[in-house]
């Protein structure tokens, strides 16, 4: 919904003409859209053939080891804390064949701790270089496991790769040169569109003149007895009718003003950190209360503090190129999350806090007024209301706006409509056999065990 | 009702006399100037103890790791109750990356946002119910601390149910 200034005005016939015009146009995007649609299709195959040379070298440089394997091994035991180029809690892992030796390698891996233990110099000084961080011993692997997994770190770095980040990024503007190049196209046909409109008007123009030079009579228009608004003024019933239309229609629109003052639903205000639900909670599927925690126990459920933020995000420093869209670009979401480590004081370069915090002030969304208590935990946990029931969506938002309009007329719609959760609860056992017996119900709902009286939210 | 004149979706809107609506009183998570930083929730005073909560002796280091692996105990008695409230939690905080199974397949590593999660048989950890709880509490290199999401019970609960993880994953369960 938007501010119209002018909602009855002239203007409207321009607008019913323009979209009139953009009604033809559908027919023209139409044929745009099956392109786009090819183009993405496109993306992942690019992809798939980019790596495939990659993984290719990868296994061509592994000589004493499968570098396939390691890459799995890797994965699941190793990647925590290593990452082929960059330090993570230990150091970048590749080409380390050519900076220890093989068997050194091998006992450190099976096990660094001992090593450190048994006065290893090598081993000491590696320890006390990374912030004497253990790495936990691997006693499972066997000698082969270790030459698959220091095969596939020894690989050099895969050269198509800054190929693939140029392929990527020139699809990447492809497909946002779509965006781009439809506006375009709309400029153009609406420009073409006026001057059509100016030139039949010149051209109707001097046909005029010639027929008037000619002597050509030109039909003229006859002049109405009575103007059209004398008539409607004469006609009493029509007068009658109009006015009492009017009247409604017009108590119809104030009533629907004054009913959503104070109303926020929709309310989507721009937060200090783009923070996507919809990339959080609907792609990587994280549960709801992972983040916001209290809302098990608390009456608030909080905005999770930084921490919970970190947990996850010590290791993910950027988001994967699937994750952006056409609207915000990988860079973008690279950035945001860049911000976070500034909040939190997090070095990515040295893997530590530096110490200096600032905290994200957050825009609240959903407020309700001081003088009702609403309890989260009693909701959620005893409840058992399922948290879209009331926030819609979420794992849907690109960006969080308030679902439902939190009115008090909504909240005792829902206690009407809602049974108490009374099984496996020994809280309830007596109310329920002695209210249910009093109603003649088996079911209560929140409003029967007294949920929409005053005092129970206002106090 | 469709017709909703003059509002803008990056605004509040408009009140009819608020007498009630801001509240006099201090929120949790509000930002006030009295406060440091703005903040309202200010942190206690170090080595204070609340009722209901006891400190966790164990230091955040490799001796108190290993000291809390080799002796902490799991306080809880060892229910089926106990054992259905730590996988309702396990499922919230752990499984999206330990897996519903405790195999380190949960679906950010399928999704390979997080890699290098072990999975609870693993025979270099030996995890035991001490150490669960220990790195539950302070994290363990690339994972954090999971103390501000849950209580001290709570952790045990989630202790519980990985230690029957283990012992499934292991072919034994108790």
């Amino acid at each position: 919904m938007k501010k119209v200034k002018y909602r009855h005005s002239a203007t409207r016939i321009v607008f019913l003409s323009v979209s009139l015009f953009f009604s033809f146009n559908a027919l023209l995007l139409a044929q745009d859209a099956p392109q786009e649609s090819e183009l993405s299709g496109e993306q992942p195959d690019v992809q798939e053939t980019v790596q495939g040379p990659e993984e290719s070298n990868v296994e061509a440089a592994a000589s004493s080891g499968d570098a396939a394997a390691g890459k799995e091994l890797f994965n699941t035991l190793c990647a925590a804390c290593h990452k082929l180029d960059g330090n993570s809690i230990g150091p970048a892992l590749r080409g380390v064949g050519e900076r220890r030796e093989t068997d050194w390698l091998h006992s450190w891996i099976k096990n660094s701790q001992a090593l450190i233990a048994a006065g290893d110099a090598q081993a000491v000084e590696l320890f006390n270089e990374y912030n004497n961080v253990a790495m936990p011993p691997f006693p499972q692997l066997s000698d082969g496991d270790i030459d698959n997994i220091l095969a596939y770190v020894n690989a050099p770095k895969a050269v198509p790769k800054e190929q693939q980040a140029g392929s990527e990024a020139g699809a990447g503007s492809g497909s946002s040169g779509g965006g781009v190049s439809t506006d375009i196209l709309l400029g153009i046909l609406a420009f073409v569109l006026l001057m059509l409109l100016v030139i039949l008007y010149l051209v109707n123009k001097t046909l005029r003149r010639f027929a008037v030079a000619s002597g050509v009579e030109l039909p003229v228009k006859q002049k109405r007895s009575t103007p059209i608004w004398r008539s409607f003024v004469e006609n009493q019933f029509l007068v009658i009718v109009s006015a009492v239309l009017l009247m409604l229609v017009g108590s119809y629109f104030a009533y629907g003003y004054l009913m959503q003052v104070g109303v926020d639903q929709g309310y989507q205000p721009i937060q200090p950190i783009h923070f996507s639900h919809r990339i959080h909670a609907g792609e990587n599927q994280i549960e709801c209360k992972f983040c916001h925690s209290s809302a098990r126990v608390s009456k608030t459920s909080g905005i999770p503090s930084l921490n919970v933020c970190m947990n996850c995000h010590k290791s993910i420093s950027e988001v994967a190129e699937g994750t952006a869209t056409e609207e915000y670009s990988k860079e973008f979401y690279d950035g945001e999350i860049a911000k976070l480590y500034d909040a939190v004081g997090w070095d990515v370069s040295s893997q530590q806090y530096t110490g200096e915090t600032e905290p994200v002030k957050w825009i609240r969304i959903h407020n309700l007024p001081d003088f009702a208590y609403f309890n989260h935990s009693q909701h959620v946990e005893v409840g058992g209301i399922a948290c879209q029931t009331c926030h819609g969506p979420v794992e849907e938002m690109e960006i969080m706006y308030q679902n439902a309009p939190l009115t008090m007329g909504w909240c005792i719609n829902c206690h009407r409509e809602t049974n108490v959760r009374t099984a496996g609860n020994e809280y309830y056992e007596k109310v329920h056999e002695e209210l249910s017996k009093k109603y003649g119900v088996e079911e209560l709902t929140v409003a029967q065990m007294g949920g929409i009286e005053c005092a129970k939210c206002h106090y | 009702l469709s017709f909703v004149s003059c509002v803008d979706n990056s605004k509040p809107n408009y009140q009819y006399m608020p007498n009630m609506y801001e509240t006099v009183s201090y929120e949790p998570y509000g930002a006030y100037d009295v406060f440091v930083d703005e903040q309202e929730a200010k942190l206690p005073v170090e080595g204070t103890v609340s009722r209901g909560w006891r400190p966790y002796e164990y230091e955040n280091s490799p001796e108190g790791f290993a000291a809390a692996k080799a002796e902490n105990t799991n306080p809880l008695p060892y229910t089926e109750s106990n054992l259905a409230k730590g996988k309702a939690l396990y499922t919230i905080y752990c499984a999206v990356c330990h897996g519903d199974k405790g195999d380190g397949k949960g679906i950010l590593v399928q999704r390979e946002k997080i890699l290098g999660i072990p999975s609870y048989d693993d025979a270099g950890r030996a995890i035991t119910e001490g150490g669960v709880y220990h790195v539950q509490y302070y994290g363990l290199n690339a994972m954090g601390s999971y103390a501000s999401q849950t209580t001290i019970e709570e952790r045990w609960l989630i202790t519980h149910y990985v230690m029957s993880l283990k012992n499934e994953l292991l072919g034994s369960p108790s």
